[in-house]
């Protein structure tokens, strides 16, 4: 069986990073804003398992388990707190939610 | 029996206990409890002293010294010092005076200060001083020594200012404690000079090892801790504080300006006599401090009108003669005019203060007169303290005075005629001070008169032990030359053997001796008479305040300006130093330092609080910058 090519793999998880970013910093809506953030981390894990994949390591695998795992806690929090955020505020507009500032 | 080791250690617990009592229930014990614990303590040191005096009598003469060593107290490094005692004849004397001459004075204070509110404090304030003294002259290393050194001149500051409501008496508590801090200063250099020099301080080790250090080092040392006398000991010139000192009540005034903590300088000489011995400069200056001292408080004395200003003079002059023995060498007689001393000076105090508490606080010697049928017993007691002051035989001034005069003789003529003056100069102001205060007219104030009685049993008792003692205290020092075998020399030699090796000390004839001592009685008695023709033959009586008078006189009256004179030459310009020092350093240095430090904080925050504007999109985007930056530099390097 081929190993997946190392630099194709590591190219998409960088696209699929860059747009998570870029989707993380100009939206403002907080739910894309959360999802954006999954993106990124699944673009992470997707490093991960290309170089377990070239190394022919178990541990990209490993860490792929640990991103998922904490991925899915952090949505449950991240998600509590939108729902709070949209109490409060009525909105989920996060340029709304600027009452800590200096 | 007893072990001798604890009853070392009960002399100055006994005190110590009396003080934590009386000083955590002053709210709570009444007078006469706080009377029985504080005087019961001081009582049991004496009791105890004499039970160590009376052990040391009982040894052979070498073998009289106890020492005693509690715990070990520091030690860091090659330096290590214990809590110690040592009891030989020096400091079993000195226990002898402070407990028992103390325990006169608390007494007289249960009726002196029977009226005070701070009756307690009083009392509380007193056992600590004694218990201080105690450990000053019972410690076998200079650190004790030293503790004792200071916490006497704690309670002495604590003492001054005990009427604290009155500003200027604060003042001279004050002056009393900044006046001893320069002396001691002296004396703790001294004591870090010993230790580097002989890496010990305890007594028996630095003076097993004296005599191999060179001259230089030793003067130095002597010199140093000669300053710490001076200040405690009231010697030009930082004595000028002891006048002031008299603003403390009277018992105060007897027991820790008059009989015991003034003496602590003697004592210091005394315990290093070797030291002392072996630098002949040394012994110099403190023949020339000691002279000088004696003359000129006599004098000054002379013109002094408040009773216990003349007492207070007469103090730092007697001082100035032991210090004059001291520095002759002849240690016993200073240590014998000491104790003398003691007696009569603490008795004349008392009887000052009879005085005063008879006429409801008047101090000045104008306004009595005419009180010798008033207060009878007052009277016989400060007249046995007078004759002894003045140096007439047989009171026991006389014995201990005419030592002194006569080592003065044996080592130099001038010396000898200056410390005759001073001697003449006292039988002079204390018989002024008697005649004018008992004799003549009565002056005092009709509100004085009205109240007038003697004192109460509490006062008069130990003014006539005091007397008595005044009287035949000069017996335990009878010269050769009057056929007594002078057992005090004898008791204290094995303290003074080996310096005796050292300094040669003149032995005069006993026919010179007979000659020198009718020659200054009979001097004596012509300034009595001197004084009799002018304050009762006459009846003068020193002008009041603000009349003309000779030049002379208001010199002495000023007591030569040396308080303007210090107050020109260091309390001015140390106050134009300080206000400089506050207006440049102070408020255009520091303050604008810390000012302008607070203000450019705020400044800066003022500045730096925009960056946390709240909205979350740009943290994001400032912290991508950051990471991005990291990495740009991890890459880079």
């Amino acid at each position: 069986m081929n190993a997946l090519p190392i630099d194709m793999g590591l190219l998409l998880a960088g696209v699929l990073f860059t747009l998570g970013l870029i989707s993380v910093l100009i939206r403002r809506n907080i739910i894309f804003m959360l999802i954006s953030v999954e993106i990124m981390l699944n673009a992470a894990g997707l490093a991960f398992i290309v170089a377990g994949s070239r190394w022919a390591q178990a541990d990209g695998q490993v860490m792929f388990i640990f991103i998922l795992t904490m991925a899915a806690a952090e949505v449950s929090v991240g998600l509590a707190l939108i729902l709070q955020i949209y109490h409060q505020l009525k909105t989920l507009d996060s340029d709304a939610a600027d009452k800590m500032n200096g | 029996m007893v072990s001798t080791d604890l009853l070392v250690s009960l002399v100055p617990l006994f005190p110590l206990l009396g003080f934590l009592l009386v000083a955590l229930n002053t709210r709570k014990l009444t007078h006469g409890v706080t009377a029985f614990i504080a005087c019961g303590s001081v009582l049991l040191s004496f009791i105890v002293s004499i039970a160590l005096f009376s052990t040391l009598l009982g040894r052979p003469e070498s073998d009289r010294s106890i020492s005693l060593t509690l715990f070990n107290w520091i030690a860091a490094g090659d330096f290590s010092a214990s809590l110690s005692f040592l009891v030989d004849p020096l400091s079993s004397l000195f226990l002898l005076i402070i407990t028992g001459v103390g325990f006169l004075i608390h007494v007289y204070s249960i009726g002196y200060m029977h009226h005070d509110e701070g009756f307690n404090r009083f009392f509380s304030y007193l056992n600590l001083f004694v218990f201080f003294m105690l450990l000053l002259v019972m410690g076998a290393n200079y650190l004790v020594m030293f503790v004792g050194w200071e916490g006497v001149g704690l309670c002495s500051y604590l003492l001054i200012g005990f009427w604290f409501k009155n500003q200027e008496y604060n003042n001279a508590a004050n002056k009393a404690f900044i006046m001893n801090r320069i002396g001691d200063l002296g004396m703790l250099l001294g004591v870090i000079l010993i230790f580097v020099h002989f890496g010990s301080i305890q007594y028996t080790e630095v003076f097993a090892k004296a005599t191999s250090l060179d001259t230089t080092t030793l003067t130095l040392i002597t010199m140093l801790l000669f300053v710490g006398a001076m200040g405690k000991s009231a010697q030009i010139p930082l004595y000028t504080w002891l006048p002031d000192a008299m603003a403390g009540p009277t018992p105060v005034s007897a027991l820790i300006h008059a009989a015991t903590m003034v003496t602590a300088g003697i004592y210091m000489v005394c315990r290093n006599n070797l030291l002392y011995a072996l630098s002949p400069d040394t012994l110099n200056l403190i023949v020339i401090v000691g002279l000088a001292t004696a003359l000129f408080a006599a004098t000054i004395a002379v013109a002094q009108n408040d009773i216990k200003k003349v007492l207070a003079y007469s103090t730092v002059s007697q001082l100035g003669l032991m210090f004059l023995a001291l520095g002759l060498g002849a240690f016993t007689s200073g240590i014998f005019h000491m104790a003398t001393h003691a007696f009569f000076k603490a008795l004349l105090f008392l009887g000052a203060g009879s005085v005063i508490h008879a006429l409801s606080g008047e101090q000045d010697i104008r306004n009595m007169g005419g009180l010798k049928k008033y207060l009878p017993v007052t009277f016989f007691t400060f007249f046995a303290g007078v004759l002894a002051i003045s140096g007439i035989p047989p009171f026991a001034g006389f014995f201990s005075k005419d030592e002194i005069l006569a080592s003065a003789f044996a080592h130099n003529k001038i010396v000898w005629a200056v410390a005759v003056i001073a001697s003449l100069l006292t039988a002079f102001y204390m018989f002024r001070l008697f005649f004018l205060t008992f004799f003549g007219k009565e002056r005092a104030s009709k509100h004085a008169m009205e109240h007038i009685h003697e004192s109460p049993k509490s006062i008069t008792i130990p003014l006539t032990v005091l007397a008595i003692l005044s009287v035949v205290g000069g017996f335990m020092g009878v010269p050769e030359a009057l056929g007594g075998s002078h057992w005090l020399s004898h008791y204290l030699h094995p303290v003074f053997a080996a310096s005796h090796d050292l300094i040669r000390v003149h032995h005069l004839s006993h026919s010179t001796e007979y000659i020198l001592m009718g020659t200054v009685v009979a001097f004596t008695i012509v300034m009595i008479i001197i004084a009799y023709v002018l304050y009762i033959s006459k009846e003068q009586v020193p002008a009041a305040e603000g009349q003309p008078t000779g030049g002379v006189q208001r010199l002495l009256a000023n007591k030569y300006y040396v308080d303007e004179l210090y107050h020109a030459i260091v309390v001015k310009p140390l106050y134009w130093f300080s206000g400089i020092f506050d207006s440049i350093i102070e408020r255009l240095g520091i303050d604008k330092l810390v000012n302008g430090l607070g203000e450019s904080v705020v400044a800066g925050s003022r500045v730096t609080r925009l960056l946390q504007n709240g909205g979350i999109g740009y943290y994001i985007f400032m912290m991508v910058i950051g990471i991005v930056l990291i990495l740009a530099y991890a890459v880079i390097r």
